[in-house]
């Protein structure tokens, strides 16, 4: 059986191409057939942090027009056998697509893979549509901060309006140093504002950025952010795993590092 | 002055304040004033049959429930806490 899940947030910039890819990779990492597809026509970005952006030759665009097949659109994934990509067009707009088009190229899909994934442009207008006309699920994504949250609350409400009732909250970018000294709303203050059940928290990680500058999503890795996405995957395939003790976590993780680095 | 600084919020609150206020006027179209407007009313109310603490009342309009299960209609919260139930 397959699930379709839309990785959303309203603001821009609070990492949803980055948890697409992480999620995408981790399940695929479990042995899960998965296909990532970027809906962010115009402005394409998946690609990169996937590092694939050298192998496209169609995108989503044409295969919607029928220039293509859309197994000629598909890119596998380097690393993983069972991981893909369907890429977004860079060269034209969001309205080159429609939400019922949308809905008939991913049922094609559904019965050839476990997982599709699919990265939400920001904002709320037709590329957001776009991205949720065929999901069953949806994972918000957002960062402690006034101005996500409230884009956030606004989607939430938009995906309920569209009857996506599954929908699960991802807090990004945490930083623990910041929720002790009372500068930052904690994971708990977030879910209380926003009443979603918390699928994962992922903390501020420099190796986010690492990776990303290396097309090498992190999830699996020894690093915190790493822990967190692959967490995330395990809570995404029904598996109940603790949440990570980021005070603990930082410790630990710069220990380790600090002997790395000695190395 | 010495006051101010212990009372000070952290910058936490203020954002956890600030949103609960900004969220309740963007989920149903009310404005701040209308919510104080209501609240005020039903204080005056309840005031009539029972003595309760207006000043640390709250009202809330939530259009998700609990859990992420999504309700139909938006639901009025009030939490009134009452210090005396008989109101003499």
């Amino acid at each position: 059986m397959s699930e379709v899940i839309v990785v959303t947030s309203g603001k821009g910039g609070v990492g949803k191409t980055t948890t697409s890819a992480n999620v995408g990779t981790g399940l695929a990492a479990m042995g899960k057939k998965v296909i990532l597809i970027d809906t962010d026509i115009g402005l394409r970005n998946l690609d990169v942090v996937m590092g694939l952006e050298n192998r496209i030759v169609y995108n989503l665009v044409d295969v919607v027009e029928g220039n293509c097949r859309i197994k000629q659109a598909i890119i596998r994934d380097k690393r993983y056998p069972t991981l893909f990509l369907l890429p977004s067009a860079q060269t034209r707009d969001k309205s080159a697509v429609n939400p019922s088009q949308m809905v008939r190229m991913i049922s094609h899909l559904k019965d050839q893979f476990d997982y599709i994934i699919l990265d939400c442009p920001a904002g709320i207008e037709q590329g957001f549509q776009n991205a949720i006309a065929g999901a069953d699920r949806a994972l918000v994504i957002t960062t402690p901060e006034v101005s996500a949250i409230r884009d956030a609350d606004r989607i939430i409400g938009l995906l309920e309006a569209n009857e996506i009732h599954k929908i699960d909250l991802i807090i990004n970018r945490i930083r623990y140093d910041m929720i002790k000294r009372g500068d930052m709303m904690s994971s708990e203050d977030v879910v209380e504002i926003l009443s979603l059940p918390l699928l994962g928290m992922v903390p501020d990680d420099e190796n986010v950025v690492i990776a990303t500058n290396q097309g090498e999503p992190l999830v699996g890795s020894n690093t915190l952010a790493g822990k967190a996405y692959q967490n995330i995957c395990y809570r995404i395939l029904g598996r109940e795993v603790p949440f990570l003790d980021l005070e603990k976590g930082v410790s630990f993780w710069a220990r380790v590092s600090g002997i790395f680095h000695k190395g | 002055m010495f006051k101010n600084i212990l009372k000070r919020k952290s910058s936490k609150e203020i954002a956890k304040d600030r949103l609960k206020i900004l969220l309740i006027s963007d989920r149903v179209n009310c404005s701040p004033e209308m919510m104080e407007m209501i609240k005020n009313d039903i204080a005056q109310v309840i005031s009539k049959y029972m003595k309760i603490d207006t000043k640390s009342m709250e009202i809330q309009i939530t259009k998700t429930g609990n859990k992420g299960r999504g309700l139909k209609n938006p639901t009025l919260y009030a939490n009134i806490p009452i210090l005396d139930l008989k109101n003499d």
